[in-house]
C-alpha cells in the first residue's frame, strides 16, 4: 500500500491530495498525523491526479505533511450475530470493553438498494401498546415511520415506550423461530439523551438483544454520515441473513443532515433549500427505504427515526423530504405536551401509510379502520370549532357542536393520555374509541359501517328513554 | 474514426475522474446521449456533455469504488427501448431492464451492478397471426400482424416509422420470438416483432386532434368536476400524506384506459410491491381480466441510481406511445415528476451548469413541456387513432405550490387536481380542494356525458358547485359569529354543502364498493341532494324551522349511497323518503 505525502488543501471536514495511481470513488482512507494519531477518511471525488477526502474525525491537527493511505476498498462492517449486545462508537469501534468481535463477513456500508420487484409488502400488526399509534396511526413489520419532534419534547420516551411494547399479538402465522431485536444507531445527541436510552435497555435487558452506535454531541459530526449506515448495515444482516425482526431506532436524523450541509458546504456545492445539499432526499431515501421485507426472507427491517424539526416547523427540508420518503409520520405536539398528555402524540398530521392493509378482520379488528376514520373526523371537528369557542362561546353553539367540542377533550384526555409506562392491548384502544364515539348520535357516524353500530355502540342508559327507543 | 489519436483507435477511453453518478472520460470518440460502458464491470451509463477530449457521462447504476483509468466503451447507440409484445405485466427499472429477470440473474433480492438484460425476452416464442398478404403494400406505421400479448390486449405487429416501406414479398402465420423476420418487403427490409426506440425522441404521428371522449376514473370529484380528457394532461400537486400516489393508483386500477403504462419516479420501493401485488388480482373494470394484463410498471425508486430516474420518464413515455401507435388510449401516471426533476437538478449541479431557479437548470421548464408534449389525442402514421393521456404527480417541498416544479407543470398541464393537507389531516379523501382544482377540458367533454349518462349532466353539476362556493362565502362569517347567527336559508344551503362534502366529494379508495363510482351512480348522488335541497327549501318556505328540517331520518343516508352496490334502488327510495320526511312537516 503507498503512503503520500501530498496533501494540496485543507478545508473543513476535507482534504484534497495528489495521487500517481487510480483511486476508487468512496475507497477508505486512513491519515497518520504528525502525533501519531490515525484519522478515516472516505475519498468523495476522484480524478486523475487529484482525490477530495472527507475525514470523519474532523480535519483538526492535520497538516500538510500527514501521511496518506488508500486502502483499497469502501467502508466495510464487520457483521456476525455476536453484535448483539455490544456497543460501539459512530465509526464502528466497539467501546464497552467487551471481546475481539470475529466477523463472520465484512459488509460494504452502502448497502445496496432492494429490489423492488423481491420486496414483499408489510402488513404485519405490531402492537405498540399506544393507541394514538395502534388505533390512529399503526405500525406494522417494515415499515418505516419516524417521530417528528421538536427539542424539549418527550420523543425519547416514546421511543423506548415502543422498543419495550412493542409485540406481534396471536403470532402463530409462519415464523416462530424468528426472534425480535434492536439497532439503535445515535447521531450528535448529548451524554444525557444517550444514558437515558443505556439505562432503560439495560433495565428491561433489552441490550442483550441490542446493537448500539453512538456518535454523540461532542463526537466528530463528519462521522455521523457513517453511524446510520453502520447501524442498517447491521439491521439487514440481523433481519434477511438471521431472521430476526429487526427495530432500528435513529436518533436524531436532524444532527445527521446538518453534518451532510457541513460537507456540501466545504465542498463548495450549490446549495438547495436553506442550505442543505441538493442531493439530500436521495440520501436520505438511501437510509429509510433500508427497511422492508423481503419475499422468502423470514426477518424484518422496521425503522423509527428520530428527527427534531429547527422552529417547529414542518416544512424544514429535514422533515419535509423525510416525510416524502418515509410510510408516514408520528407528529409530537408542544401543546398536548404542556397540557400533561403523555404521550403527546397529535394524531391529525400524524400518518401511517400501511395502516389499511394492516388492520381489519383477522389482522386487528372488523371495525377499526372505521372506527379511526371516524375519530379522525370527529376530532378534526371538535379542534375546528375550539377556535370559534374563543370568540362566541359555548353558549352561541348548537347542541350539535357541543358534543364535537366534548368529543374532541375526551379524545385528548382519555384517548391520547395514558402514560409512558402503559401498555393497551388493541382491544383496549378500541373500546376506548367506541365509548367516546358513543357521546355523538349514532346518525353522525357515517364513516363506520351500520353493522357495526349496531355491535359496539354503546347505548347511554341515562338518556332520555323515549328517544333511544325512537329507532 | 478520423479524429481518433493512435492509441486509441477502437474510440473507447478512459474514466478521468468520478464523483457520484457523475463521470468524465477522456479520449472518448462519442455523440452526444450515445449510451457508453463504464469501468471494468461495464456501468450503462449516457453520454451527457461534449467539451473538447472530455465527456460527460451520467451513468446508471451506483459508481462506488470504479476509479480513474479504468475504461470507457462507447456502444455508438442512443439510449433506447425495445418495443415488443412482453411488455404488459411486465416491471423495469429506469432504463428498461426487467427487475424480476434482474433477480434471477443476480441471484440476490438486492441490486447489483453490471447486470444487464433486454426490455422484452429475446427467447420466447409469439404467436404472429399477419393481418396483410403477400403482394400487399404497407407503409411505415402499417399493421401487418397481431400477437395475443395478454388476455387483454392484442400486439399489433406495426412497420417501424423509420422504414421505407413497399410490397410484402413473405408473410407466415407461426409461431416466432421477436428477433425472427416475420415480414419481408421486396426492398429487402424485415420486420421483426422487436423495434427499438430512442426515449427521447418522440414517434411520430400526422396530428394531434381535439380530445372529446373523457378518461372516466371512477373518481366522483375528478369525473364530476375536473374531469380530464382521453389525450389529456394532468397534474396532482400536494405536500407529502395528501394522496398523490393513492390517486395516481386509482387511476391506475379504474381508469377506462386500454393500457396504463405507470412510472415510479423516485418514490417508495413498497409502494411499487403493492401494485406488483395487487394488479394481478384485481380485475380491469373494462374486461374483467387481470388489471396486470394492460399494465407496464417502472419502479426507480428513490433508492435507485439518480440517472436512471431522470431517465424513467423518457422510458415511460415512449412506451405510451408505441401502444398509442397501435390505436390504443394509453393512460402514464408519473409519480413523481418532482423527483423526476431533482435528478436533473443532481446531475445538473455535478456538471456545474449555471443554476437557474431554486438551483434547477434552465432547461427544466422546457424538460417538463416536451413531456407533458408527447401526451394528445393523435391521428397515428398508419391512419388510426390514439391517445396517451399524462398524469404527473409533483411533490412541492413543504407543500409551497409557487416552487419552479409545480408552476412550470401548471403552464402546460390543462388539468389541476390541487391536493389540501387540511383535508386529508380531517381524512377527507381524496383531499382534492374543490375550490382550486380546474380542468380545461369540462366544456368540451360535456357532449360526451350528455349523450352518454344524462341530459342534464352539465347542469346539475353547476347546481353543485354554486352551492359549494357558496358554502366557502358562508364559512368565512361562520368562523365570526357561529352557525347559528345565520338566516335560516343560509344555514340550510350550509347543512346541502355538507352533504355534499361527505357524501359527493368523498370517496374511499379502501371500501370495496366506494373505490370505483361510475359517471351514473356519481349522477344519482348529486340527484339526492338536490332533491333534499328542493324539498328542504320548500318546507322552508312553508314555516318549517331549520333544526326540524336538520334533523329528518333519512337525509344522513346520502352520505350512505357511496358503499351501496345497489344504488339505484337504494338512491330512489332515499330520494321518496327524504319527500317524504320533509312533506310530513308542512
Ligand atoms: N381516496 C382515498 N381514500 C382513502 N384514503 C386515502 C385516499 N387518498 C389518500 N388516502 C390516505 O392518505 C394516505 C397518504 O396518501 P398518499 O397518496 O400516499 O399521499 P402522497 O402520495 O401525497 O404522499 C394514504 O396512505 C391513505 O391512508
Ligand atoms: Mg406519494
Amino acid at each position: 500500500m503507498k503512503e503520500y505525502q501530498t496533501i494540496t488543501e485543507i478545508s473543513g471536514p476535507l482534504v484534497y491530495a495528489e495521487v500517481d495511481e487510480p483511486i476508487g470513488y468512496d475507497e477508505m482512507v486512513e491519515i497518520e498525523t504528525d502525533d501519531g494519531r490515525t484519522l478515516r477518511g472516505q475519498v468523495l471525488e476522484s480524478s486523475d491526479g487529484l482525490v477530495a477526502i472527507q475525514v470523519f474525525e474532523g480535519t483538526t491537527g492535520i497538516d500538510r505533511k500527514a501521511s496518506v493511505r488508500f486502502l483499497g476498498e469502501t467502508l466495510k462492517l464487520p457483521v456476525t450475530e455476536d453484535l448483539l449486545g455490544r456497543v460501539m462508537d459512530g465509526s464502528g469501534q466497539p467501546i464497552d470493553d467487551g471481546p475481539e468481535i470475529v466477523p463472520e463477513e465484512r459488509r460494504n456500508i452502502i448497502g445496496a438498494a432492494i429490489n423492488p420487484y423481491s420486496r414483499e409488502y408489510p402488513e404485519e400488526f405490531i402492537q405498540t401498546g399506544v393507541s394514538a399509534i395502534d388505533g390512529m396511526n399503526t405500525l406494522v413489520r417494515g415499515q418505516k415511520l419516524p417521530i417528528f419532534s421538536a427539542s424539549g419534547l418527550p420523543h425519547n420516551d416514546l421511543a423506548l415506550q415502543i422498543a419495550r411494547q412493542a409485540t406481534v399479538p396471536e403470532d402463530d402465522t409462519d415464523d416462530e423461530g424468528s426472534e425480535f431485536a434492536v439497532v439503535f444507531g445515535a447521531m450528535g445527541i448529548t451524554a444525557e439523551e444517550a444514558n437515558e436510552f443505556m439505562e432503560d435497555f439495560e433495565r428491561t435487558g433489552a441490550l442483550e438483544r441490542s446493537v448500539v452506535f453512538m456518535n454523540l454531541a461532542d463526537d466528530p459530526a463528519v462521522e455521523r454520515t457513517v453511524t446510520p449506515r453502520l447501524a442498517l448495515t447491521t439491521a439487514e444482516y440481523l433481519a434477511f441473513d438471521k431472521d430476526y425482526h429487526v427495530l432500528v431506532i435513529l436518533t436524531d436524523m436532524t444532527n445527521y443532515c446538518e453534518a451532510l450541509r457541513e460537507i456540501g458546504a466545504a465542498r463548495e456545492e450549490v446549495p438547495g433549500r436553506r442550505g442543505y445539499p441538493g442531493y439530500m432526499y436521495t440520501d436520505l431515501a438511501q437510509l429509510y427505504e433500508r427497511a422492508g421485507r423481503i419475499e422468502g426472507r423470514d426477518g424484518s427491517v422496521t425503522q423509527i427515526p428520530i428527527l427534531t424539526m429547527p422552529g417547529d416547523d414542518d416544512t424544514h427540508p429535514i422533515p419535509d423530504l423525510t416525510g416524502y420518503i418515509t410510510e408516514g409520520q408520528i407528529y409530537i405536539d408542544r401543546n398536548l405536551n404542556s397540557q400533561g398528555v403523555r404521550p403527546p402524540i397529535n394524531p391529525l398530521p400524524s400518518l401511517s401509510r400501511l395502516m389499511d392493509d394492516g388492520i381489519g378482520e383477522g389482522l386487528t379488528r372488523g371495525d377499526h379502520a372505521d372506527v379511526s376514520d371516524q375519530m379522525y373526523a370527529a376530532y378534526a371537528e371538535g379542534e375546528d370549532l375550539r377556535d370559534l369557542v374563543n370568540i362566541v362561546g359555548r353558549e352561541a353553539l348548537s347542541e350539535r357542536d357541543n358534543k364535537y367540542l366534548d368529543f374532541a377533550e375526551r379524545f385528548e384526555d382519555e384517548f391520547v393520555q395514558q402514560g409512558f409506562d402503559t401498555d393497551r392491548s388493541i382491544e383496549e384502544t378500541l373500546s376506548i374509541g367506541w365509548e367516546l364515539l358513543s357521546d355523538l348520535p349514532k346518525a353522525e357516524l357515517n364513516r363506520i359501517d351500520e353493522e357495526l353500530i349496531e355491535e359496539y355502540y354503546v347505548e347511554d342508559e341515562t338518556e332520555d328513554a323515549a328517544e333511544v327507543t325512537a329507532d | 474514426m478520423s479524429q481518433a489519436t493512435e492509441t486509441d483507435t477502437d474510440g473507447s477511453g478512459v474514466i478521468q475522474s468520478v464523483s457520484g453518478p457523475v463521470v468524465t472520460a477522456r479520449d472518448l470518440d462519442a455523440r452526444m446521449n450515445d449510451v457508453v460502458y463504464v469501468g471494468d464491470e461495464g456501468l450503462m451509463g449516457e453520454a451527457i456533455e461534449i467539451e473538447g477530449n472530455l465527456t460527460t457521462i451520467q451513468v446508471y447504476e451506483e459508481t462506488s469504488g470504479v476509479g480513474p483509468g479504468e475504461p470507457v466503451v462507447n456502444t455508438g447507440e442512443p439510449l433506447t427501448v425495445d418495443l415488443g409484445p412482453g411488455i404488459l405485466d411486465a416491471i423495469y427499472d429506469g432504463v428498461q431492464r426487467p427487475l424480476d429477470v434482474l433477480e434471477e440473474k443476480m441471484k440476490s433480492p438486492f441490486l447489483d451492478r453490471g447486470v444487464d438484460a433486454p426490455g422484452i425476452s429475446l427467447e420466447k416464442q409469439w404467436e404472429f397471426k399477419p393481418t396483410v398478404s403477400e403482394g400487399d403494400t404497407v407503409e411505415a406505421g402499417d399493421v401487418v400482424g397481431i400477437v395475443k400479448e395478454t388476455v387483454s390486449i392484442d400486439h399489433k405487429v406495426m412497420v417501424p416509422p423509420n422504414f421505407e416501406g413497399g410490397e410484402v414479398v413473405a408473410i407466415e402465420a407461426g409461431n416466432f420470438n421477436v428477433t425472427e423476420t416475420v415480414v419481408e418487403l421486396g426492398n429487402g427490409e424485415e420486420v421483426t416483432m422487436r423495434q427499438e426506440w430512442p426515449v427521447r425522441k418522440a414517434r411520430p404521428a400526422v396530428e394531434k386532434k381535439t380530445p372529446r371522449t373523457p378518461l372516466v376514473s371512477g373518481q366522483r370529484i375528478l369525473d364530476g368536476l375536473f374531469p380530464i380528457a382521453k389525450g389529456g394532461t394532468a397534474a396532482i400537486p400536494g405536500p407529502f400524506g395528501s394522496g398523490k400516489t393513492v390517486t395516481q393508483h386509482q387511476l391506475a386500477k379504474y381508469a377506462d384506459a386500454d393500457i396504463i403504462v405507470y412510472v415510479g419516479c423516485g418514490e417508495r420501493g413498497n409502494e411499487m410491491t403493492e401494485v406488483i401485488e395487487d394488479f394481478p388480482e384485481l380485475e380491469d373494470p373494462k374486461t374483467g381480466n387481470p388489471l396486470m394484463a394492460r399494465t407496464s410498471l417502472i419502479a426507480n425508486t428513490s433508492n435507485m441510481p439518480v440517472a436512471a430516474r431522470e431517465s424513467c420518464i423518457y422510458t415511460g413515455i415512449t412506451i405510451a406511445e408505441f401502444y398509442r401507435d397501435m390505436g390504443y388510449d394509453v393512460a402514464l401516471m408519473a409519480d413523481s415528476t418532482s423527483r423526476w426533476a431533482e435528478a436533473m437538478r443532481e446531475i445538473s449541479s455535478r456538471l456545474e451548469e449555471m443554476p437557474g431557479e431554486e438551483g434547477y437548470p434552465a432547461y427544466l421548464s422546457a424538460r417538463l413541456s416536451q413531456f407533458y408534449e408527447r401526451a394528445g389525442y393523435f391521428e397515428n402514421i398508419n391512419g388510426t387513432e390514439g391517445s396517451v393521456s399524462a398524469i404527473g404527480a409533483v411533490s412541492p417541498p413543504g407543500g409551497d405550490f409557487s416552487e419552479p416544479v409545480t408552476q412550470n407543470t401548471l403552464r402546460i398541464v390543462k388539468t389541476f387536481w390541487a391536493l389540501d393537507a387540511d383535508l386529508a389531516e380531517r381524512r377527507h379523501f381524496p383531499s382534492i380542494n374543490w375550490n382550486e382544482s380546474y380542468s380545461l377540458y369540462r366544456e368540451q367533454l360535456d357532449p360526451w356525458f350528455t349523450e352518454n349518462v344524462t341530459e342534464d349532466w352539465a347542469e346539475i353539476r353547476q347546481w353543485a358547485i354554486d352551492i359549494l362556493d357558496e358554502e366557502s362565502e358562508l364559512q368565512e362569517i361562520v368562523q365570526l359569529v357561529g352557525k347559528d347567527a345565520l338566516p335560516e336559508d343560509q344555514q340550510l344551503t350550509l347543512e346541502v354543502a355538507r352533504y355534499l362534502r361527505e357524501g359527493y366529494l368523498q370517496q374511499n379508495a379502501f371500501h370495496p364498493t366506494d373505490t370505483f363510482c361510475p359517471p351514473e351512480k356519481t349522477y344519482l348522488i348529486l340527484t339526492a341532494a338536490r332533491t333534499f335541497y328542493d324539498e328542504a327549501f320548500k318546507a322552508l318556505d312553508n314555516g318549517v324551522p331549520v333544526e326540524e328540517i336538520q334533523a329528518i331520518e333519512s337525509v344522513p343516508r346520502i352520505n350512505r349511497i357511496g358503499v351501496q352496490e345497489d344504488y339505484n334502488e337504494y338512491v330512489e327510495e332515499l330520494k321518496d323518503d327524504i319527500t317524504d320526511d320533509l312533506r310530513g312537516l308542512y
